[in-house]
């Protein structure tokens, strides 16, 4: 069997590459970006907006993060299309500027079941990549008023610490009538978020 | 469900860089310090991912001798950049040698100078009017892509006093699913800058820096016009498994 190509990180620069209106590039034609569903899109409209923050605790300003989720009724949609109301793949980054959030404007995924029959709770799929992170790393992002899925949801629970597992769980907030959830993603230390290998 | 009788193959994370290189200064305060959780039993949300096929590309998306002019005026005419002109191509091929069809790759680089064209970068080297520096295609029903492009130049950069890094193109490959999903660099064949620098060296093989190496490949090269190097990317094998839960 042959080996995988090995990872390197994705460097100070990726934005370039995989968002170049970061960079400060013209856009081409289409771009994979951060409005993963348009208004009409089945489901409930929200926006998913966070920080990543180093081990120091400083705000890590150029991050690119990629996101996966299931459509509101729990399925898959690979098919990636700018003219479908709603798109399963998004991507966003953190930046220089202000309070160096990311954000996502999406539906809330439905609860998706395993092929064991377990249900898993409404979550939404994170990759990092950034300076300093040699492979990218893979995380969920679980919604704070799914505390009953939450709960039974075999992902979560085989963390270990329970304690660790409410570091995958975003908060809500109503901002202008709007549903937006908040996660922080915090690489190192104190409050570390959850990693997955998979 | 559908998807969840595949697998990938085991990621082999003593082969792929340590999160924790100190070498690498930044990944020092960007690793995390807890173990990972291994989830035993992948779903489908970790077994698929997206297909780009319906992703509308430009023309020149994988030609960035063309794709990019400071002047719009020059927009397909004069004013190529500077630099040496190379093809950069190969395949995408899982861990059994199954080609990898209609995956998005994607590239990005500085220019023959070692500057890139990112509104963070103040290297002294110039930028060059006629080159941006980025690229993406989909992988054909074999599996190959291809860019032509200009050989990026080393550059310089705050890690040790005197550190650089070899020339090298980032290279971002998807895979049939984000369990494939790959971000690396391919370097140049016989760079003295290899081996010295702190990113390579965040690997602990050297069989694993030699994944990273793009090849001279003089008989895909254009006579007169320009070199080529070939670079082969290798994502985690595909297993069906016919015995879950029994």
């Amino acid at each position: 069997m042959l080996r995988e190509t090995a990872s390197q990180t994705a460097g100070p620069y990726v934005h370039i590459g995989l968002a170049l209106h970061v960079a400060g590039l013209p856009e081409r034609d289409e771009e994979i970006w951060s409005q993963m569903a348009r208004p009409e899109a089945e489901g409930e409209p929200i926006e998913v907006v966070g920080t990543v923050i180093d081990g120091n605790g400083d705000l890590v300003r150029d991050a690119l993060l990629e996101a996966w989720q299931a459509d509101a009724q729990g399925q898959y949609r690979p098919e990636f299309d700018l003219h479908k109301p709603f798109n399963g793949f998004g991507r966003t980054a953190t930046t220089a500027e202000g309070g160096s959030e990311w954000s996502l404007t999406t539906i809330k995924p439905g609860a998706v079941t395993r092929g064991d029959g377990k249900v898993m709770a409404p979550h939404i799929n994170l990759a990092v990549f950034a300076r300093g992170i040699n492979i990218h790393l893979q995380t969920r992002l679980y919604f704070e008023d799914e505390a009953e899925t939450n709960a039974a949801c075999p992902v979560l629970n085989a963390i270990e610490s329970p304690a660790r597992r409410q570091t995958l769980i975003a908060k809500r907030e109503e901002v202008d009538g709007k549903v937006r959830y908040r996660f922080d993603i915090r690489l190192q230390g104190e409050g570390e978020t959850v990693f997955f290998d998979f | 469900m559908q998807h969840d009788n595949k697998r990938y193959v085991e990621r082999d994370r003593d082969w792929h860089p340590a999160a924790y290189t100190p070498g690498y200064k930044t990944s020092v305060a960007r690793s995390p310090s807890q173990a990972l959780v291994s989830l035993q039993a992948p779903s489908v949300s970790e077994l698929t991912g997206p297909d780009f096929r319906r992703l509308r590309m430009g023309p020149h998306d994988n030609d960035l001798l063309l794709n990019y002019r400071e002047d719009p005026a020059l927009a397909g005419a004069a004013g190529l950049p500077v630099g040496e002109r190379i093809i950069m191509f190969g395949r995408v091929i899982d861990q059994f040698g199954k080609p990898v069809p209609h995956t998005l790759v994607e590239m990005w680089q500085a220019n023959a100078g070692g500057r890139y064209r990112h509104k963070k970068d103040a290297y002294l080297a110039p930028l060059d009017p006629n080159f941006g520096g980025v690229g993406r295609c989909l992988t054909d029903d074999q599996g190959w892509y291809r860019f032509r492009t200009i050989k990026p130049g080393p550059y310089p950069w705050g890690n040790g006093i005197n550190t650089w890094r070899p020339a090298h193109i980032h290279v971002s490959v998807m895979g049939p699913a984000i369990s494939t999903r790959l971000v690396t660099q391919m370097y140049f064949e016989g760079d003295p800058l290899i081996p010295i620098c702190p990113i390579v060296q965040t690997l602990n093989d050297q069989e694993a820096v030699e994944t990273m190496i793009g090849r001279l490949d003089m008989a895909r090269s254009r006579p007169m016009d320009c070199l080529a190097y070939r670079f082969d990317l290798v994502v985690r094998g595909e297993l069906q498994t016919y015995f879950e839960n029994q």
